[in-house]
């Protein structure tokens, strides 16, 4: 047996744009233990909610995160929609579904590009990212912002994007989709790439359920659960087949994403062919009374929403359980026994998004 | 379409077995949510066997301890964790325990009312 | 030795920071806007660094992190502050764990408005962060 000693991880590191703490328990090069601390960038912003009313309660909540703006506000809006028992317009339901994919092409191109630089392919990095900005200039036609939108009210949408507009983003995402395809050459069948990321990291269907592993991480374990099938938004008129590995290793995570990428282009498509003519939103009058969970599936997985009222302006309790903080046992059960060099990698492989665990 | 989901208020002695049917179930822990309401906390665990949204709800007063069920899914212990940093709720054998230090946050308690 | 303005090596660290605009720095890095080409490249360390930036509001705990890499950085160096809740908290100015803004800990040189910041407006700042250095340097 080697000697053991604890090696700190971050907060600060180069691979991750966000600080997260790790102590590791290593035993020569092999990882035996990790502890995770999180709260460097805990706000406490669930407790803004004694502070602001609901209504402004939805730029807070956006702001939990930059990169899941777009669903965090999307989730606490059908959550109060659930406590009015308002029925949104169905023009807004598909402009939602829209936004949704785009935020998930957009999120998982960072995170290819992420992952890229992490294992030292500037190149591919700065490829990825070229190609996620095309879906943020669409963001920025059809939104006005680029990171954070505000484009969702209780009770719909607030901006409308027309024929003309939805059919050049159609053809924007056919464009993409083309270059993807190229770039996915690389991640799938490059060897030094698969040598990174084949055989490392494995969180097998059984540890999977038992750590509570979300989205994609739990997909790539074999696992066949999506909440877009619970059917929020227009989701439950749209036909797709949920992505599922059966590797259950790094390489597997990687490939469900990129084929979730597909998935989403297909997914506008559709959601473009379908869209009804109607209004944007419904007015919703009165203050909220009473409770009701909401689950959505972003980028990193399912997240949870929870929001009590009283029947006044301001809330109980808003409370959001984001994927990350679900997804941190499974990464400590995958760092057990991995090699030292392979941590960086490992922490990727989850999509960490730290704001989003803190809050 | 909007998900529908059951929300059953059980006995707070009876988390343990409840959390072990979810388990033999084979479901798995979706979160742990609380809530400071006058006097004591409204806990709120989520389940989900496959698209079967199952909520158990256990409401006690501020001095009642509770067991951790970290033992049946290990990833109760962070929701515990932050249960008892930012609402003081009292949680007995947690497998691992950060000791109010998980946010190391300045203020006790700040979600207590 | 206004070479080293010419090569400034950047350092950027998340305070508690929302994430957008730390995607915004990454972005600017990126092939679309690029602000390799005024020659700063990004270090992840802060010995190698002149310029911070620094993105989101101070939290208790982020404090010494923020103390340290500042004081681990070589003189002259300048602090960007990069966004609303680094210049003064934002919108969670009112949560418990927010202390305020980057200049709560550190002297901070150049701030930049917008929630998220605008890549432009990132570039505009670290452009005058780099005037700020070369006067720093004649002092």
């Amino acid at each position: 047996m080697g000697k053991r000693s604890v090696v700190p991880f971050g907060p600060q590191h180069p691979v991750l744009p966000e600080p997260i703490h790790l102590d590791l328990v290593l035993e020569d090069e092999k990882v035996i233990e990790a502890i995770p601390s999180i709260g460097y960038i805990h706000r406490g912003l669930e407790k803004l909610i004694e502070k602001r009313d609901f209504n402004d309660y939805l730029y807070v909540i956006e702001r939990i995160c930059g990169i899941c703006s777009y669903m965090h506000g999307m989730g606490y809006c059908e959550a109060l929609e659930r406590i009015f028992d308002v029925e949104i317009p169905d023009r807004a339901k598909y402009l939602r579904t829209i936004w949704c994919e785009m935020s998930r092409v957009h999120s998982h191109l960072l995170w290819l590009g992420l992952l890229a630089d992490a294992f030292g392919f500037e190149a591919l990095f700065y490829q990825c990212w070229r190609m996620r900005e095309k879906v943020l200039d669409m963001f920025e036609a059809s939104t006005g912002g680029r990171v954070i939108f505000s484009v969702n009210k209780i009770g719909g949408v607030l901006k409308d994007m027309d024929k003309d507009m939805l059919a050049s983003f159609v053809k924007e995402f056919d464009a993409m989709e083309d270059e993807i395809k190229k770039l996915c050459d690389v991640f799938l069948t490059d060897y030094t790439v698969e040598s990174r990321l084949r055989k490392v990291g494995i969180l097998t269907k059984e540890d999977a359920v038992a750590t509570g592993a979300v989205g994609p991480m739990m997909r790539a374990s074999g696992i066949e659960i999506d909440t877009r099938k619970t059917g929020y938004a227009a989701y439950s008129n749209i036909d797709f087949k949920i992505i599922t590995s059966n590797d259950c290793d790094s390489y597997a995570r990687c490939e469900v994403r990129i084929k979730e990428l597909f998935q989403s282009f297909d997914i506008i498509r559709q959601a473009v062919a379908q869209i009804p003519d109607g209004d944007l939103s419904i007015a919703v009058k009165g203050n909220p009374n009473g409770e009701a969970f909401m689950r959505v599936e972003q980028p990193r997985g399912e997240a949870i929403y929870y929001v009590k009222a009283n029947g006044t302006k301001n809330l109980d309790r808003a409370r959001v359980r984001t994927p990350t903080f679900t997804n941190l046992t499974p990464l400590v059960k995958i760092l057990q026994g991995c090699d030292y060099a392979d941590v960086p990698i490992l922490i990727l492989t989850i999509d960490p998004c730290v704001s989003c665990t803190e809050r | 379409m909007r998900e529908e989901y059951e929300l059953t208020v059980i006995d707070s002695g009876d988390l343990s077995r409840y959390a072990l049917k979810m388990k033999r179930d084979n479901a798995r822990l979706v979160q742990i949510c609380a809530v400071s309401v006058p006097g004591g906390y409204e806990l709120s665990y989520s389940f989900a066997k496959g698209y079967e949204f199952i909520n158990y709800r256990i409401v006690i007063d501020e001095d009642t301890r509770i067991a951790s069920i970290g033992d049946v899914y290990p990833s109760a212990v962070f929701y515990e964790n932050e249960m008892k940093e930012l609402f003081g709720v009292k949680i007995d054998s947690m497998y691992l325990d950060y000791n109010n230090k998980l946010y190391r946050i300045e203020q006790e308690t700040p979600f207590k009312k | 030795m206004a070479k080293i303005s010419k090569s400034p090596w950047l350092l950027h660290y998340d305070g508690s920071s929302c994430n957008g605009c730390d995607i915004e720095v990454l972005a600017c890095l990126t092939p679309v806007y690029d602000v390799e080409r005024f020659g700063i490249i990004n270090t992840g360390d802060p010995k190698h660094a002149d310029i911070l930036l620094i993105t989101g509001g101070i939290n208790t705990q982020n404090k010494q992190v923020v103390e340290q890499i500042y004081s681990q950085m070589p003189n002259p160096k300048v602090v960007v502050a990069v966004g609303i809740c680094a210049c003064n908290g934002g919108v969670f100015k009112d949560c418990y764990n927010i202390l305020g803004g980057a200049d709560k800990v550190i002297p901070v040189d150049v701030y930049v408005p917008g929630c998220a910041a605008r890549p432009e407006s990132i570039i505009d700042g670290v452009v005058k962060a780099l005037d700020i250095l070369e006067k720093k340097r004649e002092v």
